[in-house]
């Protein structure tokens, strides 16, 4: 559209190539609205993973309205003649990532695009990633152009509490656009990373705990008496105790960031303490303590297969998402926080690396569609192909995990958002 | 009984001790045959069922089975159903605990990897388990000149000395690390460190411009020791680079600190490696042109630093199709050792052809390191270093089973030791230590 307007402005003297370009012009524009805007797509893949159920050959999804109107064998769907069709070799769910950043850290990694962290006080959840998602930033582009479709996102580890998560489609210009889940999480650290800086408490681990359990208790102490006390003794708001009233009364959970197996045993005596909803997040020594992870009923976000293995995290193994599948734990995968180069993995990459450390590909696939959609506790919408769910899926040239293999399309909310071999 | 129980001790501390030494012995001084693996010599057509023979840590030959004769005293390992290609070479990484230069200033030729490695660190053994034989390690672009770089070996080696490449002389091999674009900057606090990129051009030539004075002196002395200027320690390194005798190896990213570089080559007449290149894509035909050498890095996303803001994975494919010479980098810890072939695997995706992303791997980083006559490629003559890998080097479910150099196997993913490295694990990380350096954190208060 606009390289016909370039040319209609360097050589307007010839009418008829004008017109014709504008009749050309309009008709496109017309063409590519509709296409774009249109609500039927179906998409047919010589496989399908549906993630509910053995995978189609040679299947289609209906899409009709944003949503999945039917999935099954080319054989058994008529496709109508109206719906605009897709074809590639494999189609998944679109992909979830179930731990990440980005768009409220920035790419251009400066003061002011990284608002995933706010040092001024240890416990601060009553910050809302809803308040600093920035829906364009250019990280966003770049996971939804590797299929990702769906990313639980927000405040990083590096406070004790850090603040909220929240999850969100990558696309859409506002974060009302794009939001799922306004509060999905509240993002806790334990070990190094929920230390205090420069000199603040918390100084030790035990501290940490102490710090923790004192506001836990004071949260407890705040829905008691607005629910027994009087008119005029009720407490005034608190926003810090009312994002913690959520995570006691168990409508969501806290997001432990722990990587040493002590801190996870750490993590676990605080849910068992208050009675509360904990998730897992990165848990490099997590295969040291299975059994109570697994007593616990506790999910875990591992951290990224190919994260670095320094520091806490120095004795991860890209074969731990394997080995807690394997002990019947609920395992997704993670993008991480990355502070340097580069500002964001793609968690397409992490799956395929756990595919080639002990996951099935099966399995591998799971933890970045199904199963991250049941821990984020937002399974009826996404994570696999079934009628009635939000239409979000991954279309590839070849076995989605290989390197050498391409994204050939990604659609969202049943709309083709890229259709650019990535 | 004393003597029989003295024997016994001496036999069983000969059996536990004595199983890596055997091997290793053996491998040292039979022909050793690899049988039945596909081989990817890179000069020359993948070899379907090939035989790679080697002999005391050299190939002597590679070809068809059938077209090679194996020696009757031969050992013969059947690797049918893998691959072979060889020892794959990392063209800049900072495995090893390495820190070049310190704060007290901008310009530190004198600084040595040679005094700061530890090859005890677990990334070296890390960068084993990837398929690497041979690295250049570097010090940081925190600095205008970090320091000299140093190119290993990875022979299974107690100290430094054990993994040295040495010329025909006789000397250690390594080139010169040298940055510019941000990292160098010190933009917040005045110093010795540049603010702007304009003097970052003015400081480093500033110190060609010094060396090119030092080595007018030692020509005018003419062996006369009365009339040596000073021994300079960085000044001396700086005079190898102006003789051809040292390579600078440049950290640049953006587009115009690219011609920046190939400005001050221009002018000095060093021979420089360009590293990194983010936006080389931007300037294919000027790259080219210069007959300058490229390393690239091949990372996950854009961004993390602005002077990447606008890489692409397809730099290798552009700069290959514009005639550039490609190699890949690590550049570990930015991205892991292990997963070195990462790198080729996502050019191809990114439209590199096959056989130049795996050249890059090898070859390539072989030219760009001046070690070419003796690795990169399976050919008789050259240094026994291979790698024998479970299946395609381009798939994500291919492993790395084992690493050769001249012949030694120092990776063996079917050993427990070994595989803790490879996938990780307790103990794997232990006593690493990250160095920061090339993390300019006052980019961050720009």
């Amino acid at each position: 559209m606009k390289r016909c307007t370039e040319f209609l402005t360097k050589r307007p003297r010839v009418f008829f190539i004008r017109s014709f370009f504008i009749y050309a012009a309009l008709i496109l524009s017309v063409f590519t609205l509709s296409s774009t805007a249109r609500a039927q797509v179906a998409v047919r893949g010589e496989t399908v993973y549906t993630m509910a159920g053995e995978p189609i050959k040679d299947g289609v999804v209906l899409i009709n309205n944003g949503k999945i109107e039917r999935v099954g064998q080319a054989s058994q769907i008529r496709i109508p003649s109206n719906y605009r069709q897709l074809r590639a070799r494999v189609v998944t769910p679109g992909l979830i990532d179930a731990r990440s950043v980005v768009g409220l850290s920035g790419y251009l990694n400066q003061p002011t695009d990284q608002s995933q962290l706010e040092l001024s006080a240890a416990i601060q959840p009553e910050l809302r990633a809803f308040d600093a998602y920035d829906a364009r930033e250019r990280l966003v582009e770049w996971l939804r152009r590797f299929g990702i479709t769906t990313v639980h996102t927000g405040h990083a580890p590096g406070a004790l509490i850090s603040g909220q998560t929240m999850i969100v489609k990558t696309v859409g210009d506002t974060v009302e656009e794009a939001v799922v889940v306004q509060t999905a999480m509240i993002s806790a650290s334990l070990g190094q990373a929920g230390l205090g800086q420069g000199g603040k408490p918390p100084g030790t681990r035990a501290k940490e705990m102490a710090m923790l359990r004192a506001e836990f208790l004071k949260a407890r102490d705040y829905i008691n008496k607005l629910a027994t006390a009087k008119e005029e003794q009720k407490p005034a708001r608190d926003l810090r105790m009312e994002a913690l009233s959520r995570v006691l009364r168990g409508e969501i959970p806290l997001l432990i960031a722990a990587d040493r197996a002590q801190d996870i045993i750490t993590a676990l005596r605080l849910q068992k303490e208050f009675g509360i909803k904990i998730v897992l997040d990165g848990a490099a020594e997590a295969y040291l303590v299975i059994d109570q992870i697994k007593a616990a009923g506790v999910p875990v976000i591992v951290h990224p297969t190919m994260e670095r293995t320094a520091g806490e995290a120095e004795n991860l193994s890209m074969e731990t998402a394997a080995t807690l599948r394997r002990a019947g734990i609920p395992v997704a995968l993670q993008s991480g926080y990355e502070t340097y180069v580069p500002k964001t993995r793609v968690v397409l990459f992490e799956a395929g690396v756990a595919a080639a450390n002990g996951l099935s590909f099966t399995d591998a696939l799971s933890t970045i569609t199904i199963d991250a959609a049941r821990i984020l506790g937002i399974s009826n919408r996404v994570g696999s192909l079934e009628t009635g769910k939000d239409a979000d899926l991954a279309l590839f040239d070849g076995d989605p995990f290989e390197y050498t293999t391409h994204v050939t399309g990604v659609i969202v909310n049943g709309k083709v958002v890229s259709e650019e071999a990535q | 009984m004393k003597s029989f129980l003295a024997l016994v001790c001496v036999l069983l501390c000969a059996v536990v001790a004595g199983v890596p030494l055997s091997v290793s012995e053996a491998q040292a001084e039979r022909p050793q045959a690899y049988v039945g693996a596909e081989i990817i010599p890179i000069v020359g057509a993948p070899i379907q069922n090939g035989v790679l023979l080697i002999s005391r840590g050299k190939i002597v030959a590679v070809g068809s089975r059938g077209s090679v004769q194996i020696p009757s005293d031969a050992e013969v390992h059947d690797v049918s159903g893998k691959v072979i290609m060889p020892g794959l070479i990392d063209s800049h990484s900072h495995i090893g605990s390495v820190a070049g230069g310190d704060n007290s200033g901008p310009i530190q030729p004198e600084a040595r990897v040679l005094d700061s490695i530890d090859v005890r660190a677990s990334s070296m053994m890390r960068a084993r388990a990837g398929g690497i034989t041979t690295v250049n390690v570097m010090p940081g672009s925190g600095h205008l000149s970090s320091g000299q770089t140093l190119y290993l070996k990875l022979r299974r080696g107690n100290i430094i000395d054990d993994l040295l490449i040495r010329d025909a002389q006789g000397n250690y091999m390594g080139g010169l690390k040298m940055a510019n674009g941000t990292n160098p900057l010190r933009t917040t606090s005045p110093g010795p460190f540049p603010g702007t990129r304009a003097k970052s051009a003015a400081l480093q030539r500033e110190a060609f411009v010094k060396a090119q004075d030092y080595r007018e002196k030692i020509r005018r002395a003419k062996g006369d020791a009365t009339k040596m200027p000073a021994r300079d320690l960085g000044l001396e390194a700086l005079v190898e680079v102006l003789e051809g005798k040292r390579v600078v190896h440049f950290h640049t990213h953006r587009y115009d600190d690219i011609l920046t570089v190939l400005r001050l080559q221009k002018e000095f007449g060093f021979r420089v490696v360009l590293h990194h290149v983010s936006e080389g894509w931007k300037v294919p035909e000027e790259i080219a042109r210069a007959k300058v050498p490229c390393s690239i890095i091949v990372v996950d996303s854009p961004g993390g630093k602005l002077e990447a803001i606008n890489m692409s994975m397809a730099t290798g494919a552009v700069l290959d199709r514009a005639g550039v010479l490609v190699g890949f980098h690590t550049d570990d810890y930015i991205t892991d050792s292990r997963l070195f072939l990462r790198s080729a695997a996502l050019a191809v995706r990114a439209g590199m052809p096959r056989d130049k992303a795996l050249y890059a791997m090898t070859m390539a980083n072989a030219i760009i390191l001046d070690v070419q006559n003796r690795v990169g490629s399976l050919q008789a003559g050259k240094d026994a270093d291979f790698i024998i890998l479970s299946g395609d080097p381009l798939s994500v479910y291919t492993h790395v089973l084992e690493t050769y150099v001249e012949g030694v196997r120092v990776f063996d993913r079917n050993d427990p030791k070994d595989r803790l490295y490879q996938t990780g694990g307790y103990g794997a990380g232990r006593g690493e230590v990250l160095d920061l350096d090339c993390f300019d954190r006052e980019e961050v208060g720009n």
